[in-house]
């Protein structure tokens, strides 16, 4: 277990090396800098000045030179500084940060508590009128994009009560906090929910016609135990499987749900910085975001050890 | 007895009644005003700034010397009013402008503001002095200044190489701010510093900018608002919807476009909005340098082949303009009188005679039924470019040539058009002041590093310079429409029209101007009140 861990732990390293350069090399490579930007805003160029503004940036260094700067200030936590607001990149990160998380937890509360609850049901329901309006809704949430579900619950709610679930950034109470991330957490975890349910309920069919519930069954055990204590615990692995991967898919959407609901967080603030092209902001904030990827599939690896005993990682 | 009290009551509640109706005339002090802001600018430097992204929040944080009167929507010579500036004054031979400065104006951290701020913020525009802005996209404003002299803290002259009267309109826009001395240009980026009625809080990038009243201003009694507060919302279905819902007092600044205005006025009946036109043209640029567009018959075929009304009534139901390089009347003070516009070619009510002229251009140039000149048409990956370029290509197909769309991303169209990696290109062009030097020589002189066509006429040029030092208006102008004309001939840049665009505030809002032509210039806010 021991040497599985430190051989994980060592490949993590060597992916987030590879991210590095691959995050590094992609900035360079889409045309024009921040420089080219904020010419073509002005309208104009001046060459010598955009030859000192490169300069005064460091982007007129070569790429070996750059990538150097910016991983040994990453390993020692000095970010830089941004481009555009020129202020300490981290201070610009990291306030958005807790933004985002809450909405992520949230989302993938909602996630969690709506799809794998759901998914039981359609299950143990198979076949019935429950579960074919369990599988509409399932699907409406794969096909629905969290753009489009956002605008309308906020002309909806404008419509209707004439108020707008937007970002409130002081609120006064534990509820009004609430509310500021809940609607958006369920516009963007709908999705999500939606995936969940239907793996939890096509991996439920799979374990439910499996022998060893035939046997609880005739040894007279209740239907809740039966479904929630035999069926779901082994049903759950792949479950936890996609939840994690979907952790990670979830910054995409949030990106946009961020964008709609006016959310200062730091998708919509990432795509900001690549608009600008503020590498400094867009090189540590992507290699943040690969870190807590890269490690929270390490820890749904290690994860599935505990769901399932049987499970045990030698070399 | 009874009656002695209710004829006493009455007077009183007449008493009241009228005294109220006054003071609801009248501005009430206090309030925070909110609006959206349409993105997050790059930084809080007016200076360095070329977007009215810039203006809008910043301006009412500085003074100029001179400003155009913020309560007119149309912005003339006869608007402009002094400001940081008592009074001016022009020299016999019209070559010295000479500022009497006001006194015991403070900066916002408590310096007073003296004669050397104005030298300093000039140098500094003029690229004279030791501190450099990083980006300095109006230099060429002050190209015929020789150089600013001061006397005494309260005096400063503009010492001009040749008689320059628009210099004036220049000093009084959004764009000319006076900055202090004793402050970097990188901390204004990040911390201006003004006199201005209002004081800089924070700018927190994509998030807001917030602004707090000065209670040091020197105009007493203004601004009568405590604060504005702009909330940086990018997508403008959730700025409009918020608006709508009341969680803002305004709009940002002609950002409704004209389909918007009616979801506006449907869903938030009471919202008082305003429709003026922007001073941004929506042009042709050509690439006369190489094949086919180096050919002068298929550049005239093109412009022949604009149905410009099309345009406007497709992209603006019909509230838009159609002028030469000019804004035209009566909101535009230079353009040109509707029987001389019709009179250019391509210009005429008969879209199909231009049309037959244009097809037979083109086929004296090769080109017909049977041949069609293929051309990418680029242009910037924004709505406001992308659809009327669509409109374009549509139109382009009734002479022979068939567009395709190039969308280019904003970082790269400039590039892109600066080394002539184009052959037809839809672009817009913004005029900060309704003034002919400013875009004669910013977008046709030759050399000029916005003139992207690269079009130069050196007998062109002398006439800016004719018009440039006429200091009659009513002579003045007819000299800028014979150029403007001469411009359109030459199919330098085909203008296709002039936008409009709307404003939306909440009925409490008092003392909106919306500038009728200019998106920069109207944003001091000191006027603006609350009424409740």
């Amino acid at each position: 277990m021991f040497a599985y861990l430190v051989r994980r732990l060592f490949l993590m390293l060597v992916t987030l090396f590879g991210i590095s350069i691959v995050i590094f090399l992609l900035l360079r490579i889409v045309p024009g800098n921040i420089v080219d930007i904020l010419f073509a805003a002005a309208g104009y160029v001046d060459p010598a000045d955009k030859a000192n503004l490169e300069k005064e940036l460091g982007i007129d260094q070569p790429l070996i030179v750059q990538y150097w700067h910016w991983i040994s200030g990453f390993l020692r936590g000095d970010f830089g500084y941004s481009y555009v607001s020129e202020k300490p990149a981290l201070q610009e990160i990291l306030p958005r940060i807790p933004i985002t998380a809450r909405l992520a937890g949230l989302a993938l509360l909602f996630s969690a508590s709506i799809g794998i609850p759901l998914g039981v049901i359609s299950a143990v329901k198979q076949g019935t009128r429950l579960d074919y309006a369990l599988r509409v809704v399932s699907l409406s949430g794969l096909s629905l994009p969290s753009f489009w579900l956002g605008l309308l619950i906020l002309t909806a709610s404008v419509a209707m009560f004439g108020q707008m679930p937007i970002f409130n950034p002081n609120p006064q109470t534990w509820l009004e906090a609430f509310a500021t991330y809940a609607v958006p957490a369920a516009a963007v975890g709908f999705r999500s929910a939606a995936l969940t349910m239907r793996i939890t309920r096509s991996s439920m069919l799979e374990v439910l016609r499996q022998d060893y519930i035939r046997t609880a069954r005739a040894k007279g055990a209740s239907d809740t135990a039966v479904n929630y204590h035999h069926a779901l615990k082994n049903a759950i692995l792949p479950v936890i499987t996609v939840i994690g991967i979907e952790a990670a898919f979830l910054i995409g959407g949030l990106i946009v749900t961020e964008t709609v609901f006016n959310i200062p967080g730091v998708a919509r603030f990432l795509v900001e910085a690549i608009r600008w092209r503020d590498y400094p902001i867009v090189q540590n904030l992507v290699m943040l975001i690969a870190v807590v990827v890269v490690s929270a599939n390490f820890i749904v690896d290690m994860l599935y050890a505990v769901f399932d005993p049987r499970i045990r990682y030698t070399d | 007895m009874r009656s002695v009290w209710a004829l006493a009551a009455m007077a009183a509640l007449s008493v009241l009644t009228t005294s109220t109706t006054t003071l609801a005339g009248e501005p009430k002090q206090g309030g925070t005003l909110r609006m959206y802001h349409r993105d997050s600018p790059a930084n809080a430097s007016i200076l360095e700034g070329a977007t009215y992204s810039v203006n809008v929040p910043f301006m009412g944080v500085f003074n100029n010397l001179v400003i155009y009167d913020q309560h007119i929507a149309q912005n003339s010579p006869d608007t402009l009013r002094p400001e940081l500036a008592e009074s001016w004054s022009w020299s016999s031979d019209n070559k010295k402008l000479t500022f009497k400065l006001r006194q015991g104006v403070k900066w916002h951290d408590g310096k007073p503001f003296t004669s050397a701020d104005v030298k300093c913020s000039f140098d500094l525009l003029m690229g004279k002095s030791q501190q450099k802005l990083r980006q300095n996209p109006r230099k060429a404003w002050y190209s015929e200044v020789n150089e600013i002299t001061t006397s005494g803290d309260f005096e400063v002259s503009f010492d001009l190489k040749r008689p320059q009267p628009s210099l004036l309109a220049m000093l009084a826009s959004g764009y000319t701010p006076v900055y202090p001395c004793h402050v970097s240009p990188a901390d204004m980026r990040t911390h201006p510093i003004g006199t201005g009625p209002f004081k800089f809080v924070e700018f927190k990038a994509n998030e807001s900018i917030k602004l707090t009243r000065n209670p040091d201003y020197w105009k007493k009694g203004l601004p009568h608002l405590d604060g504005i507060e702009y909330t940086i919302i990018p997508n403008r279905s959730t700025a409009i919807l918020a608006f709508v819902a009341g969680k803002f007092d305004m709009t940002f600044p002609t950002h409704i476009t004209i389909p918007l205005l009616k979801d506006i006025k449907s869903q938030a009946p009471n919202a008082v909005c305003a429709v003026e036109p922007t001073n941004v043209s929506t042009n042709i640029i050509v690439n006369s340098t190489s094949a086919p567009f180096d050919n002068v018959d298929i550049r005239r075929a093109v412009a022949l082949a604009l149905d410009r009304k099309a345009f406007v009534d497709i992209l603006f139901e019909g509230q838009a303009d159609i002028g030469g390089t000019m804004l035209p009347p009566p909101q535009g003070i230079w353009g040109m009188p509707k029987d001389r516009l019709e009179a250019i070619p391509g210009y005429g009510r008969n879209v199909n005679a231009n049309r037959e002229e244009a097809k037979k251009l083109m086929q004296k140039a090769g080109y017909g039924p049977d041949k069609h000149l293929p051309v990418k048409v680029s242009t910037r990956n924004i709505a406001e470019y992308r659809d009327p370029a669509v409109i374009l290509i549509d139109q382009l197909k009734s002479i022979y040539i068939d567009g395709e769309l190039d969308v280019v991303e904003t970082a790269n169209w400039f590039p892109k058009v600066a080394r002539k990696d184009y052959m037809l290109g839809l672009n817009l062009t913004g005029n900060s002041v309704d003034d002919p030097d400013q875009s004669f020589y910013e977008n046709y002189s030759c050399g000029s590093e916005r003139n992207y066509t690269n079009y130069c006429n050196k007998e062109i040029e002398k006439l800016f310079d004719v018009q440039s030092q006429e200091t009659d208006v009513s002579k003045r102008k007819p000299l800028v429409w014979d150029i403007d004309k001469k411009l359109q001939e030459d199919v330098a840049r085909p203008i296709i029209f002039h936008a409009r665009a709307g404003t939306c505030w909440q009925p409490y809002v008092k003392g909106v101007k919306i500038m009728s032509n200019s998106s920069y210039n109207g944003f001091r806010y000191e006027d603006l009140w609350l009424d409740k």
